[in-house]
């Protein structure tokens, strides 16, 4: 579980976020959405320590992010895990390279282990004989699964997707999304996915935040995002007209979606 | 350029300060210090033997024309060929090749590792960027770069001498009678503190320069192009200070 109290981030005069307050909990999929450009990258951010808050604080399960001590730090971050939105895949490593590089900086396994734990990786993302491959050999959609087998691969507790989808086609998003939303449930890991991809919401949205200029507008689940009157949810879920009439053509006939 | 000289300046203080903070696993940075060292070394090689032939070439021929006919005796060109390019011309004009070369290249990199959050993952996993991206590449061209100013002040001479004995300005004995003449072997010393100096000076600026790259490719080529502007400006800054510290 991943807590947020009234979080505040300034980049010089322009406030990206107004006070966040959240509660990301453990085993499910908590999904920020909001249209690009509200902050949402800057809330993964913060969540994770790549910047500061301006003011407001971070629970990761009631331990205060921002006053534990450097050794203490070193131990929570090997129980985090993040997906970046282009994968972040370092280019002069292979993808088998990669994935250990996380046990290679931070453990004493052995090289069996080490590999053992790589193929097992490779195998829950459904990808193999690419371990010699380098990332530029691979396609996107692959390199978001080498980029999610490396971060599952201290077993995390905690684990932040920026953007998964980006820049995939809507089948092999899908495929992405539920590999995630997989991993979450069996490992009960606290998973946060920043998304803008409303597929992704109504597929694997256990729990929705509606970030809107710097705060959060809405919190629900995907049953809840049909029946609310919220009209910032409804636009952004609901983006183009054709989406708009069919979800009336749905109310109207009783169904839900 | 950005003249907000005072305040880069300690940023790069800061940044260099936690280069050299304890490495996580020895092991992972001397793997990244060889595949440095091999990247300067054999990536720089081919370059540094051209330019070093030809720097002794033209110093062998020029100091050729300058003294023919007056009291200076000819077999003074490999005496001549032999220090100037000991003292100045290879440690400085190899490590200006380099910066261009080399230092173009490792702000590119981390550049490029910055800007496509490469950066932002180790610093998730949490590894200290600033030390392993910048601590191998540094103590790499701290090694590999006194080498290769070496192998430039040994192909110099040879330079000199295919450009004046098989032209029979003078003959080979004479040649080698002036590179054998006067040696002193502080000169040695000097050029090891400069290709030193200048390694550094190239590596750290580079880096730097990398480092704190901000999004976009136009602001990438800035900083490869500064990390070379810079790192000359300053090897030809320390190339002067040396000259009066050490002579
Ligand atoms: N490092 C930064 N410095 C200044 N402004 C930033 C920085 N990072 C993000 N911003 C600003 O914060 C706002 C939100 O950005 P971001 O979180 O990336 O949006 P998104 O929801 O698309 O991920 C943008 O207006 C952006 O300009
Ligand atoms: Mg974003």
């Amino acid at each position: 579980m991943i807590r947020t109290e009234s979080l505040y981030k300034s980049f010089g005069e322009q406030t990206v976020l107004h006070g966040i307050t959240a509660e990301f909990k453990a085993g499910k999929m908590n999904l920020v959405i909001g249209r690009s450009g509200s902050g949402k990258t800057v809330l993964l951010k913060l969540l994770v320590g790549l910047l500061e808050p301006t003011e407001g604080r971070i629970f990761y399960d009631d331990k205060d992010f921002g006053s534990l001590s450097k050794k203490e730090l070193r131990k929570l971050r090997m129980q985090i895990g993040m997906l970046f939105q282009g994968s972040a895949l370092f280019d002069s490593m292979t993808v088998e390279e990669n994935i250990r590089f996380p046990m290679d900086m931070f453990t004493t396994m052995t090289e069996k282990e080490k590999l053992y734990r790589v193929n097992d990786c490779l195998t829950r993302v459904s990808l193999t004989g690419v371990n010699k491959n380098y990332p530029s050999e691979l396609s996107g959609g692959m390199q978001k699964r080498v980029g999610i087998a490396r971060a599952i691969v201290l077993n995390p507790k905690y684990l932040f997707c920026d953007e998964p989808n980006s820049g995939l086609d809507p089948k092999t998003a899908l495929t992405i999304d539920e590999l995630i939303q997989d991993i979450t449930e069996e490992n009960r890991i606290t998973t946060i996915v920043n998304t803008h991809d409303m597929n992704s919401v109504m597929e694997t949205g256990d729990h929705i935040f509606l970030l809107y200029q710097g705060r959060i507008t809405w919190e629900g689940n995907r049953n809840d995002v049909l029946h609310s009157t919220n009209e910032t949810l409804q636009d952004f879920i609901f983006a183009s007209p054709f989406l708009r009439k069919l979800r009336d053509t749905a109310i109207l006939n009783g169904k839900s979606i | 350029m950005d003249f907000n000289l005072l305040y880069n300046f300690g940023r790069y203080l800061m940044l260099m300060n936690a280069a050299f903070s304890r490495p996580e696993k020895w092991r992972m940075y001397y793997k990244e210090t060889i595949r440095q060292m091999h990247d300067i070394g054999v990536g720089s090689v081919v370059i540094v033997v051209i330019i070093s032939v030809f720097i002794g070439a033209v110093t062998a021929v020029q100091f050729a024309y300058q003294i023919e006919g007056n009291l200076i005796p000819m077999w003074y060109i490999g005496y001549i060929v032999r220090d100037t390019t000991i003292i100045e011309l290879a440690p400085t004009i190899t490590c200006l090749v380099l910066a261009g070369k080399v230092g173009s290249n490792m702000a590119a990199e981390i550049g490029g590792m910055r800007q496509k959050e490469h950066i932002d993952a180790m610093e998730i996993m949490g590894v200290n960027t600033a030390s392993y991206l910048i601590m191998p590449k540094l103590i790499a061209a701290l090694l590999v770069i006194p080498m290769l100013v070496a192998i430039s002040a040994f192909l110099s001479v040879m330079g000199g001498y295919l450009a004046v004995v098989p032209t029979e300005y003078l003959s080979s004995s004479e040649y080698i009678q002036g590179v054998r003449a006067f040696f002193v072997s502080y000169n040695v010393f000097m050029m090891i503190v400069k290709s030193l100096v200048f390694a550094f000076i190239l590596t750290s600026v580079s880096c730097f320069q990398g480092y704190y790259v901000k999004q976009g490719s136009i602001e990438l080529g800035k900083a490869s192009t500064n990390a070379v502007v810079f790192s000359d400006i300053l090897i030809l800054l320390a190339d002067y200070v040396i000259a009066t510290l050490l002579t």
